[in-house]
């Protein structure tokens, strides 16, 4: 296969599957943010934001460390037979899902708290039971939430470098994304391949703001009427 | 007031005539040796320098772009008389400075005495290298896989350094079992000795690392200096020790 278009693939690839890894982790997250009032929401908000603030570098530095042989994340891996995570696809996968938390969780968190309690009390009178309640009300009306933070972890993931940069190894068609082929490119200036690399992401993500402002206008004004 | 002017003017612009700073691009490889020759450099003559590290190949494809750099010491002879060709960097000013030699390494001691028998067992999930394309030390290494009839075979553990310094960090973190990476490295790690294989010469072609004073720094005495403090004794001193061969 061409290795730019491996690299596009790969891409979209791990996007999709950190996408779906983040909705099945952050909607309880997000959930439980939104609805609890205990002390210890405040510093969980907070570890959950942290890639938003944190130069990727720290968050690949300390993925390398605790994911390494001598790591203790290491350890567990190695022990339950999967090797160590850098270097690897599934590492990629791990380190993504920890860059684009904050992408769905605030989001859904938001789309949770705006939805108030007066939908869910009115449900629970109705003998919905706390799970009823979430599908059949809450996860319904949040659907702009879901919507925005499925398209801002994919796009994100799809932005990824300085972390893949770090514990990467650049291995085509493992770990070699689109953003390490379009910086491999302009290293070695062959501007040609990384201008069209570069020309579809900027594209490509252009298209994702405008989907995603289409599609919040319509689920708005669905919302409303 | 016309004096103070004066005075002024004087010192703003002939005051560091003796004393100039003078900014350099560094291939990774030779970082360690750099920070022992720049104090060294800056005691001899007065001057600064401001060092720049990266890939041969990052480092040339800023200096295209206008990277304000001085002069450049490369990895290779390519690039540098590539920018004498293009006319970014001042003719006739090109030399080698150090002759880089490749080694197999590993950050657990006795892991193996000779590498290339190593490398034929597989016994390992990852050998570091550096990216072939933009660092001299990775072309290299994959010549030495070529030359051993490994190049295939061990495609897919090859896991790539964005520079030779960043291939050290893989192998000394225990992320990759083994390495290509330069003998300077090996010499100036402090930690653990770990095992080394010097790769015997005819497995790679030389590895002759060239410097040339840049169109931008060719006014500039400090980066002249620089230069000519490389050719010098005291410099030579510092490269042979970490294991680079001079002329």
């Amino acid at each position: 296969m061409d290795p730019d278009w491996q690299a596009v693939t790969l891409t979209v690839k791990l996007a999709t599957l950190t996408t779906l890894i983040l909705l099945v982790v952050g909607t309880p997250i997000a959930w439980w943010l939104a609805r609890s009032r205990h002390w210890i929401k405040r510093p969980i908000a907070s570890v959950v934001a942290l890639p938003l603030v944190l130069p990727p570098t720290v968050l690949g530095f300390y993925l390398l460390v605790l994911m390494g042989p001598n790591g203790p994340l290491g350890h567990a891996t190695t022990a339950l037979g999967l090797g160590t995570l850098p270097f690897t696809f599934a590492g990629l996968v791990a380190a993504s899902v920890c860059y684009s938390l904050p992408f769905v969780v605030q989001p859904l968190q938001n789309a949770f708290e705006s939805i108030g309690e007066r939908p869910l009390e009115v449900a629970a009178t109705l003998r919905a039971s706390p799970l009823d309640c979430f599908l059949t009300v809450a996860a319904p009306l949040a659907r702009p939430g879901f919507l925005t933070a499925a398209v801002l972890a994919f796009a994100h993931t799809v932005g990824e470098f300085g972390v893949v940069l770090m514990i990467g190894g650049s291995i085509p068609g493992e770990t070699k994304v689109l953003s390490i082929a379009i910086y491999d490119h302009v290293e070695t200036l062959e501007y040609g391949h990384a201008h069209w690399l570069a020309g579809g992401m900027l594209l490509f993500s252009f298209l994702v703001l405008l989907i995603l402002h289409q599609a919040n206008g319509r689920l708005d004004k669905w919302g409303r009427s | 007031m016309k004096k103070l002017a004066f005075l002024i003017v004087t010192f703003v612009f002939c005051g560091p005539a003796q004393a100039e700073t003078a900014t350099i691009a560094v291939a990774a490889n030779f970082t360690d040796a750099t920070r022992d020759i720049v104090p060294l450099f800056e005691k001899a003559t007065g001057h600064t320098v401001k060092v720049s590290y990266g890939s041969t190949g990052k480092l040339y494809a800023q200096i295209e772009n206008g990277a304000p750099f001085d002069a450049f010491l490369a990895a290779d002879i390519n690039r540098p008389s590539k920018a004498e060709r293009d006319g970014l960097a001042v003719n006739g000013t090109r030399f080698t400075y150090a002759k880089g030699k490749l080694a197999l390494w590993s950050a657990k001691p006795g892991r193996f005495e000779d590498g290339g028998a190593y490398l034929k067992t597989g016994d390992f999930e990852r050998v570091a290298i550096a990216n072939p394309k933009t660092a001299p030390y990775g072309l290299a290494a994959l010549q030495v896989l070529e030359h051993l009839a490994l190049d295939h075979e061990l495609q897919g553990k090859l896991v790539q350094g964005d520079s030779i310094a960043q291939t050290f960090q893989f192998v000394v973190s225990g992320n990759a079992e083994i390495g290509f990476v330069a003998l300077s490295q090996v010499r100036a790690w402090k930690g653990d000795k770990g095992s080394a294989w010097e790769i015997p010469e005819p497995y790679y072609a030389p590895i002759e690392q060239q410097a040339i004073l840049l169109t931008r720094g060719a006014d500039n005495p400090a980066a002249w200096a620089f230069l000519a403090f490389l050719k010098g004794a005291e410099a030579r001193t510092v490269i042979t020790r970490y294991g680079y061969g001079v002329e």
